[in-house]
């Protein structure tokens, strides 16, 4: 879900495009501010005197003075709730531990700023909502201060709002619950005449706030998808598709059947549900069905096949062509120069978020209830719907914490909770399915597999005279709600980091051959740019080792343009925090990479050795340029995270398909990093007063190719196939 | 009818035996703080105490937890090891999306109450059964070291 796109860079909504709504509610003040297209559909839909408790406020300051936040973003460990309620607290001048956050119900109001559905993704929650936020919490307090000032007959310019009070200029003061009601009467002023602190005089912007709901995450008592409990709930576990697309064409449930607590078995439109009183005896009942699977004839699916047919694609498949400056595919034939060539592979990926996938459905004739933790609210809410026979608004997903995303909870398909709508509605009561690991990680929808050749002509000073990128692989956004984006043939996000490859070049073309396989893909975080900065920042690398200049060297002449004025800023940050060129412990090498993606640059250094005939990364020194730090404490968690996520899938993870089945299914054969093998990640932020730009999916994409360059620095090998430790052993 | 001691609490369930201690907490007695992740002692998100040793409770038959003490993340606050080791982690922001965190939790207070001053070879040993997949590994063991020098003090 990639939003870098020019609309979202400056932060979102130009001002203008905002209504603010105000109303008293219960003696409070409740704010919405809403989208003049998005407003009526969500107005309208609101039916009768559903306010307050259903749908369309943003900001509700109660008469109690609380002030509570409602979010229409998923918190998936991203640190969403924290983030935005720091942007709406700096403004409304509310002390931010004392927020409510209540997460949103599914209304077109809520929908991200500039694209028709409400979804967290595209690390754009933070810059699309920089602006508005803010003007929502200036917009309260300024009526918060007019509503005193009018109280004491004093001049509004006169008073001020710290921490949930307004002082006047006699020393007067009033708690914002004590004005609510008033300050509900007022009429909100336009947004775009509502004054925005500098960021010189933030207090809670660019502040280290921790977690907001860090204590329920400690505690036990955070309430995730699977933690739902609604009376008279069952459990059910499917017996799915072995291999995709398969039918059962004959159930034998009678051994299912006599597993103690399992109620009732329900063939569905894919697999077989095994209804029961608990989880255990649904997955043992589902254990114990005897299916025969009709397989359709076209999914003797085989990877190592459709490897050979990417390679031989990358070389002369017809392709696409996504940028094509001067005629790089005669220069790199060209005589004269040093000719690079290499090809760089990369498998499908299973997300493998720690909580499998599931959903609770509660299906009435009248209402559908949906609990779940989903990245996909809108689409969700869309095909649940259609699935349950009713109009959307008669559907309801309460958003639950999510016990990971990586992309892979905001599903094209909203797969698991279609499955969970069409249970419910055939028991004709509430039922929670639980996807097994097993189940999670076969169950398709992975990160695609690509291939990428690689061909360049250096000039006789060893820059690039010729840059000629192949890329091989699905589209990931052909078929979703972001179809629209695909244009002339060409997903973007297929050759994004690549058709837009930052290095000075005379001659550049990208070219694009979208494939089609029986395996369903989807966004894996960062998209398309896990395979493009693997594929770039290699060769970049294996240009500058022809050129004979140091990699640091190499990309610093070769970032000259308008444009890359972050990539400058990271490479300097990176070259002196990693301390490049200095000495290092015998047997270590360090690699690096940059990477721009969602808005944001990320530059990492890998500091690698090698143990037991395996790369072994002790330290990465990674350096973000993401506009305004908003909390630079997520910042570096999330760059933390992303770097060992993805480590893991430069190490040692791969869905790999034999017979058309996935042949990796839990922990053991899906290997991911462990604490043991986690390095040390030091997070330096280059400062900036730019408008906020993504955070969560940037710090993925350098790591895989920093890890390969530091490989190549301590041992001349140069690994071009992802993942590097396959079958227990490492191979570049 | 099994009969289990959890958080100094006497239960007594009417399950399969062989039901997983973890269906039981999650299911049947409605304790959601222990978490489902492979269902094959492979992840550590289901990690419970028993007599205070770290358990997976995905693979433990309720009947072999029956008369033994059981410890899970609801009252692990109430010792004084695991009020350190919650309030290190709270000090460090260590949860992200915080599902593998109540069995992160449960297996360092496991480790601390054992080694008062764990190395990082002890936490790599005694955590590595433990998957977080949001990455948090270099803040779990800095709140072990914290909650280790605080813990260690008795606070």
């Amino acid at each position: 879900m990639n939003a870098t796109s020019g609309a979202l860079q400056d932060g979102g909504v130009s001002r203008r495009r905002f209504l603010v709504s105000a109303a008293e509610v219960g003696g409070g003040l409740m704010l919405a501010f809403i989208f003049p297209a998005a407003a009526r559909a969500a107005w309208i839909s609101a039916p009768a005197g559903a306010l307050p408790g259903e749908i369309n406020a943003f900001v509700n300051v109660g008469p109690d003075g609380t002030v509570t936040f409602i979010i229409p973003k998923s918190e998936m460990g991203q640190g969403v709730y924290t983030g935005l309620s720091q942007l709406l607290a700096e403004e409304l001048e509310c002390d931010i531990s004392g927020i409510r956050i209540e997460t949103a119900a599914v209304a077109a109001v809520y929908n991200s700023p500039g694209i028709p559905a409400q979804f967290t993704g595209g690390s754009m929650s933070i810059s699309s909502n920089w602006q508005a936020l803010r003007v929502a919490g200036a917009t309260a307090r300024t009526m918060l201060i007019e509503a005193a000032a009018k109280n004491w007959g004093v001049d509004a310019g006169a008073c001020r709002a710290e921490r949930n009070f307004v002082y006047g200029p006699d020393g007067r003061k009033a708690g914002y619950g004590a004005l609510a009601a008033a300050a509900a009467k007022i009429a909100p002023p336009d947004p775009k005449d509502v004054p925005l602190k500098s960021p010189s005089k933030f207090v809670v912007i660019g502040k280290p706030i921790a977690r907001v709901e860090v204590r329920e995450k400690v505690d036990g008592s955070g309430k995730f998808g699977l933690d739902v409990r609604v009376p008279g709930m069952l459990r059910a576990a499917l017996a799915r598709p072995p291999t995709q697309g398969a039918q059962a064409m004959h159930i034998d449930d009678k051994a299912a059947l006599k597993v103690p607590g399992v109620v009732r078995v329900v063939p569905l439109s894919v697999g077989v549900a095994v209804v029961a009183k608990n989880t255990y005896a649904a997955l043992r009942g589902r254990d114990a069905l005897l299916i025969d699977w009709q397989a359709l004839p076209d999914t003797t699916m085989d990877t190592d096949k459709l490897r050979a047919q990417y390679l031989d694609l990358s070389r002369h498949g017809a392709a696409l062509v996504a940028r094509n400056d001067g005629d790089a595919v005669s220069a790199v034939q060209a005589v004269g120069g040093k000719r690079v060539e290499a090809a760089y592979e990369l498998p499908y990926l299973s997300h493998a978020a720690m909580e499998p996938l599931n959903c609770a459905a509660h299906w009435r004739p009248d209402r559908c209830d949906l609990w779940t933790g989903t990245q996909f609210q809108s689409p969700d809410r869309a095909a649940a719907a259609q699935v349950a026979g009713l109009p959307p608004e008669k559907v309801f997903i309460h958003t639950m914490l999510l016990g990971g995303g990586f992309g892979r909870r905001g599903n094209p398909a909203s797969d698991f909770v279609r499955e969970a709508v069409e249970l419910s509605r055939k028991i004709g009561g509430p039922v929670q399915i639980v996807w097994s690991r097993e189940d999670d990680m076969r169950g398709g929808w992975y990160r695609p597999m690509w291939t990428n050749r690689l061909r360049a002509m250096l000039g006789r000073d060893g820059k690039i005279h010729a840059w000629h990128h192949t890329i091989v692989g699905q589209s990931i956004m052909a078929g979703t709600i972001f179809q629209g984006m695909v244009k002339n043939g060409v997903d973007p996000t297929s050759v994004e980091g690549a058709a837009d490859m930052p290095y000075d070049a005379a001659n550049v073309r990208v070219d694009l051959c979208t494939t089609t396989a029986p395996v369903t893909v989807q966004w894996w975080r960062s998209v398309g740019h896990s395979n493009t900065a693997f594929a770039v920042e290699s060769f970049i690398d294996e240009c500058a080792a022809g050129a004979g200049v140091d990699p640091l060297e190499y990309r610093r002449s070769l970032l000259t343009g308008p444009n890359e004025s972050r990539h400058r800023a990271v490479l300097e940050m990176l070259a002196a925090k990693s301390g490049w060129g200095g000495p290092l412990p015998a047997g270590r090498a360090r690699g690096m990479a940059l990477h721009a993606s969602f808005g944001s640059v990320v530059g990492e250094v890998a500091e690698v050795s090698m143990q037991d005939g395996r790369p072994r990364v002790h330290r990465v020194v990674a350096v973000i340029h993401c506009g305004l730090a908003v909390n630079p404490q997520m910042i570096a968690a999330q760059i933390e995270s992303a770097v060992n996520y993805g480590l893991s899938a430069a190490l040692y993870v791969e869905i790999t398909y034999t017979g058309g089945k996935p042949d990796q299914s839990n922990f053991d054969n899906y290997a991911v990093v462990r604490i043991s093998e986690a390095p040390t990640v030091e997070v330096h932020i280059v400062p900036s007063e730019d408008a906020p730009t993504g955070v969560g999916e940037p710090g993925t994409p350098p790591i895989a190719p920093s890890l390969a360059n530091a490989i190549f620095a301590l041992t001349g090998k140069r690994v071009r196939r992802l993942p590097m430790i396959r079958g227990g052993k490492f191979s570049a | 009818m099994q009969k289990l001691n959890i958080n100094g609490k006497i239960h007594s369930v009417d399950v399969d035996p062989e039901m997983p201690l973890l269906w039981v907490l999650r299911d049947v007695l409605d304790m959601t703080g222990t978490k489902f992740g492979c269902g094959r002692a492979l992840c550590g998100a289901c990690t419970v105490h028993l007599d205070g040793q770290a358990t997976r409770s995905c693979v433990l038959p309720v009947s072999a937890a029956a008369g033994r003490k059981i410890t899970t993340i609801e009252a692990i606050g109430d010792t004084p090891v695991g009020k350190a080791v919650q309030s290190a982690w709270i000090a460090h922001d260590v949860p992200q999306c915080g599902y593998c965190q109540s069995g992160q939790i449960m297996s360092a207070v496991s480790l601390l109450a054992k080694n008062k001053s764990p190395t990082d070879a002890d936490i790599d040993a005694a955590m590595s059964g433990n998957i977080c997949r949001c990455g948090t590994y270099s803040r779990i063991r800095a709140a072990i070291h914290q909650a280790a020098e605080r813990g260690g003090a008795g606070s």
